[in-house]
């Protein structure tokens, strides 16, 4: 509860220095509009349902490409640790490919699909396989190797040690692997959508882009908020829990 | 409460390993960790190998528990030839291996797990009766970081057990505890043993502790690691390991140790 209240305490602090920079009317209102109108902006887009559209379409987007790059990351990511030549070849590449910031993927994606949901897809895809595979390989490499010995004692061999033992093991690694490909993610997308206009559905980089054509500061900042909330909630409701239990099990952490 | 026929106690393992060489290529060349080193254990008997660190002790129970392979001459499990890790071999390692993601009692329920014939409730109680049996019943839902070094060397045990191994090998197993711990585990060790019959292999480089709780304690010296002498412990059961003639043979033993390496074992 304490924490609760230091939080409030410090967010409202800064809408009020915020509110008496505004105020003090050291730079025009067009750049730097009052919390009020931004909330009234806000307001304004949650009621004829503009706001929320977009959100879903983002969202929608992110969690489709998201699950796809971790549903080939994971596996792959694990296969690399356990063979060599996977890890001589798309370890290597995934290595490679993992340093180029994901917003370069957006004109190769365009060139490829066009104006599409698929170029969104691709570019947000993009951006969460390479960290969760480079990860999860990783996290399986710098197993102990005592546990997968244990485990074979007790009868345990192949496939179901990989599941049951290399997998587990590498938890604490493939969960703060997941985390950071959100985050590329959730950027990727966000550059992709800022970058590229798609009639079959505007997300929240859109409505950005739409504000800073229409010069208003209000509907960028309000986006720019939301873009932020929606980035907390996510850390917060997504992965929190896990990394709550990963400490509690493991008995890191504080 | 009736217990399933997976509690009975099988005929424990009679293990024969014959000229066994076993050697690693490291950066200061070739080490032979075993040379040619033959030990037969009879059924159901407790044989602790003793010996200063390097002389192989670890590298005989790999080949034993099929984790390695021997260079030279075999190992055989009743006659038949060891080629791979299997659960009627089991193994508690010097760290206690348990895994982190798992509580204690989902940690014991690992390799119950892998026997299809169980069902849930079955091997709920066989975990339950391996963790009554080292005296944790009350810690099931427990992580493992929250338990003790004994207790987690405890929960070791229950896990090496609960497949019901016909031989188990131990590998320095209480090595990390402190002397208070270590005595009641001796006491525990010698009472499941005689209620669980099993083929032990005990590693110690503790004299005291092999005499407490061999049947037959071998002796091993490094640079090659090889077999030097052998001794009978004919002492009635269960032992405490502070009595007065378990203090003789441990310092005849220690005394053979030494003309073999020229090194002082652990006395403790
Ligand atoms: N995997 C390995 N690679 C290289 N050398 C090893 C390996 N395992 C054991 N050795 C060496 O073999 C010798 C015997 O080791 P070990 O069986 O662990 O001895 P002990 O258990 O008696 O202390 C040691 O010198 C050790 O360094
Ligand atoms: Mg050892």
């Amino acid at each position: 509860m304490k924490r609760v209240v230091t939080s409030v305490l410090f967010f409202a602090g800064l809408v009020a220095v915020w509110q008496a920079l505004a105020a003090a009317g050291l730079w025009s209102p067009v750049l730097l509009p009052p919390p009020g109108d931004v909330a009234h902006y806000l307001l304004k887009a949650v009621k004829d349902g503009s706001l929320l559209e977009a959100s879903l379409v983002t969202l929608g987007r992110l969690l489709v490409g998201y699950l796809l790059g971790c549903l080939l990351g994971l596996p792959l990511g694990l296969a690399c640790s356990r063979v060599q030549a996977l890890s001589d070849t798309i370890g290597v590449l995934a290595l490679g490919l993992q340093t180029l910031p994901s917003v370069c993927w957006v004109p190769l994606a365009l060139l490829w699909y066009g104006q599409s949901e698929t170029a969104m897809l691709f570019v947000v895809v993009m951006g969460t396989l390479w960290s969760v595979l480079i990860a999860v390989d990783n996290g399986a490499q710098s197993l102990p190797p005592i546990y997968v010995r244990a485990a074979r004692t007790m009868g345990s061999h192949g496939l179901h040690t990989l599941i049951h033992v290399v997998l587990p093991a590498s938890l604490p690694f493939i969960v703060s692997g997941m985390k950071q490909g959100w985050a590329f993610a959730w950027r990727s997308l966000m550059a992709a959508e800022i970058y590229v206009t798609i009639l079959t559905g505007y997300g929240l980089g859109h409505l950005l882009h739409f504000g800073r054509e229409l010069n208003d500061m209000t509907q960028v900042i309000g986006v720019m908020l939301i873009i932020v909330v929606i980035g907390l909630l996510a850390d917060k409701l997504l992965f929190a829990p896990w990394e709550r239990f990963l400490h509690r099990r493991w008995g890191t952490g504080r | 409460m009736t217990l399933p026929s997976e509690l009975e106690n099988p005929v424990p393992a009679k293990l024969a390993v014959e000229h066994v060489s076993k050697s690693f290529q490291t950066k200061r060349g070739n080490l032979q960790a075993l040379d040619d080193v033959s030990l037969t254990v009879g059924e159901g008997e407790f044989v602790c190998l003793v010996g200063p660190s390097g002389c192989g002790k670890s590298t005989l129970l790999n080949l034993v528990t099929g984790l390695d392979e021997p260079d030279k001459g075999g190992l055989s499990s009743d006659g038949l030839k060891i080629t791979r890790t299997g659960r009627e071999r089991g193994m508690m390692f010097q760290e206690h291996a348990l895994f982190p993601w798992l509580d204690v009692l989902g940690n014991v329920l690992f390799g119950l797990k892998l026997k299809p014939h169980l069902t849930p409730a079955e091997r709920l109680q066989v975990a339950k009766f391996y963790l009554e049996l080292v005296g944790l019943k009350d810690f099931i839902h427990a992580n493992i970081h929250e338990l003790s070094g004994g207790m987690k060397q405890r929960v070791a045990l229950a896990r090496a057990l609960a497949p019901n191994p016909r031989l188990l090998c131990m590998d320095e197993p209480f090595a990390a505890l402190d002397a208070m711990t270590r005595e009641h585990l001796y006491a525990d060790l010698q009472d499941i043993w005689s209620r669980r019959r099993k083929t032990i292999l005990f590693v110690t480089h503790n004299v005291r502790e092999a005499v407490c709780l061999g049947d037959r304690v071998v002796l091993f010296s490094p640079n090659p690691g090889r077999i030097r002498e052998e001794f009978r412990i004919d002492l009635p059961r269960p032992r405490d390991i502070n009595s007065v003639e378990l203090a003789g043979y441990a310092t005849r033993i220690t005394r053979a140790l030494k003309s073999h390496t020229g090194t002082t074992p652990s006395a403790e």
